[in-house]
């Protein structure tokens, strides 16, 4: 398989067509970030960030490591209420309401904003139970539907053909790459509005790593994703909109947001320039 | 270059000497366990027969079997298990699952279960029997020492089952919980799952320590030998009859030597068939 010919079938920067304003790139927020500071046991991790995530595109938020990235992401879905000691300020708008409001349904959240982890984590349970175990929980019982879903998730992620005759051998078999597709397979079985991507390919080979990140090219438009990667070529590849952020202080802070193109080719801070061009971070 | 060689030649020789260290502490571990079996085979494998599992014993144990003995000691075992495990293991799964790490509540329970877990069992027979027996009015019954077993069951049962529990990866609880689900649900179908083998070799060891356990039932269940015939009579314990046998009775070594050896059967078939089980229960789980 051909990395070069795996990743060109989506287009390679993604700005040009940005430019001209395909539908699945309207400028249309689905998420607010208004002044969210975040911080793991009063230690600030996280100073006041203010940005919007567009719907059908695909968001890179990149900076170096310790900045902030995944406690961002898990902000968005709330997954920083299992951690223990870390607080949350400021506001998460998604279709206009606080998602840090008391009566939000952190369930039906988290079934809307679906999430990847960096490390693969498939449950310790058959391939089939790892994609119905969830659709089961959010109500979906019915055998047939259960199947065909499953199976869709598994064909959109390029999974199906591998694994359709062993869907009942446990899951912690498949290599680190299908194991990553099937975690994105199990989110998109959901139907998610929203895919949160925490390095995504970071533990993957660069063949596997290939296919994720076409598979990512081919959610653009249906899904809205946000992915963190520490591989900017990667980011400039995929990315409509990206985002920069740095530690400064002792807190990680959004230091410029916009255009994938405009901080790749034109950015108007200096810190930006140097980590886009390799000289810091 | 001559150092590197010598350095490498006492490298080599530390290594086989802990080789050496690790074999010889593993073989005696054996030998002492194949020496006891040895012992107990040779002393009461010419008395085992199977009219001695199906017979009542007479002239106090010296004769004829340990039919009654036998079902005294799994229904004290059955009534211990039935009542400690579903309290251990519900309270294992609060402290482990919903109390924070490091909260007085937590601390609090722990440290009374650290304490039970070290009260010598004799105290256990005191408290049961001032307890269950007489507060209680249970009297010298079955129920009486099974009651009292659970309660020593209790930490070695919720220690075991916590520790389980907290041993499955935090990311699965991350990962369940990003796909919208339930902690109930997380944990009844994943968290619950993974930590099943430990819970049940948990309950082995528990079993263990219950089956061979004299003191404690000494003053609880009592020591009448005959054929129970409701949990409110007494019942005596095979740990207890062997060691009546042996203490008490002139001549009882053989029948002593030969429950002895029924003992340690159960605990071994106990053992094989508790591992069977938790491998079976994980495999139905990654299957189904
Ligand atoms: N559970 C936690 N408890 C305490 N501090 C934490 C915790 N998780 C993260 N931090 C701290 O918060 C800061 C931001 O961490 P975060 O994981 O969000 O960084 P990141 O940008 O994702 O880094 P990387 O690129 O290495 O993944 C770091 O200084 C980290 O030490
Ligand atoms: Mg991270």
């Amino acid at each position: 398989m051909n990395i070069e010919q795996e990743v060109g079938k989506c287009d390679p920067f993604t700005l040009g067509p940005l430019e001209a304003g395909p539908a699945c790139c309207d400028p249309l927020p689905v998420i607010q970030v208004k002044d969210l500071s975040l911080r793991y046991n009063g230690k600030p991790a996280l100073e006041k960030v203010s940005l919007d995530i567009y719907e059908g595109c695909i968001t890179a938020l990149i900076g170096p490591s310790g900045c902030g990235k995944t406690s961002l992401l898990s902000a968005i879905n709330r997954l920083t209420d299992l951690i223990p000691g870390c607080s949350v300020n400021g506001r998460i708008l998604m279709q206009g309401r606080n998602i840090y409001d008391r009566d939000e349904n952190v369930q039906a959240l988290r079934r809307q904003v679906g999430m990847v982890f960096q490390k693969p984590t498939p449950f310790p349970l058959s391939i089939r139970r790892n994609l119905s175990l969830s659709l089961h929980e959010h109500g979906i019982t019915r055998k047939t539907e259960v199947a065909d879903i499953s199976e869709q998730a598994l064909r959109d992620v390029g999974l199906w053909d591998e694994v359709c005759d062993r869907m009942d051998s446990a899951a912690l078999n498949l290599s680190g790459g299908q194991q990553q597709r099937l975690c994105i397979a199990r989110a998109l079985a959901l139907q998610p509005q929203i895919l949160l991507m925490d390095e995504p390919c970071s533990a993957l080979d660069p063949i596997a790593s290939g296919v994720v990140e076409d598979l990512i090219c081919r959610l653009r438009g249906r899904y809205t994703v946000v992915i963190v990667t520490h591989n900017l070529a990667q980011a400039r590849r995929i990315a409509n909109y990206a985002a920069f952020f740095w530690v400064s202080g002792h807190a990680g802070q959004l230091i410029e947001f916009g255009r994938c193109q405009k901080i790749f080719e034109s950015p108007r801070h200096e810190l930006t320039a140097a980590y886009v061009n390799g000289v810091r971070g | 270059m001559y150092d590197v060689v010598r350095n490498r030649g006492l490298r080599k020789l530390r290594e086989y000497a802990a080789q050496c260290l690790i074999y010889t502490a593993v073989l005696l571990i054996s030998a002492v366990f194949i020496w006891l079996l040895i012992d107990l085979l040779r002393g009461g494998l010419s008395h085992l027969s199977w009219e001695f599992i199906t017979e009542l014993p007479r002239d106090a144990g010296r004769a004829g079997g340990i039919a009654s003995i036998l079902v005294s000691t799994l229904l004290i075992l059955l009534v211990a298990v039935l009542t400690a495990v579903p309290v251990a293991w519900m309270t294992a799964v609060l402290l482990a699952e919903f109390v924070a790490t490091g909260s007085w509540f937590g601390k609090a329970v722990r440290f009374s279960l650290h304490v039970l877990a070290g009260v010598p069992s004799i105290v256990f027979g005191l408290f049961g029997n001032a307890f269950f027996c007489v507060y209680l009015e249970l009297g010298f019954s079955i129920l009486s020492g099974g009651l009292t077993l659970a309660c020593m069951l209790l930490p070695i049962l919720t220690s075991t089952a916590e520790a389980g529990l907290r041993a499955v990866p935090h990311v699965y609880r991350l990962a369940a919980s990003a796909l919208g689900l339930s902690r109930a649900a997380a944990l009844l179908h994943l968290i619950l799952p993974a930590a099943a083998p430990v819970m049940a070799a948990g309950l082995l060891l528990g079993i263990g320590r219950a089956l061979a356990e004299t003191a404690a039932l000494l003053f609880t269940s009592g020591y009448a030998e005959r054929m129970p015939d409701s949990l409110l009579d007494s019942g005596r314990a095979l740990a207890l009859h062997i060691f009546d046998l042996s203490m008490n009775v002139p001549g009882g070594d053989e029948p002593a030597y030969a429950s002895a050896l029924v003992l340690v059967s159960l605990l071994l078939g106990i053992n094989i068939l508790a591992m069977k089980f938790a491998y079976g229960l994980q495999r139905s789980k990654l299957m189904s």
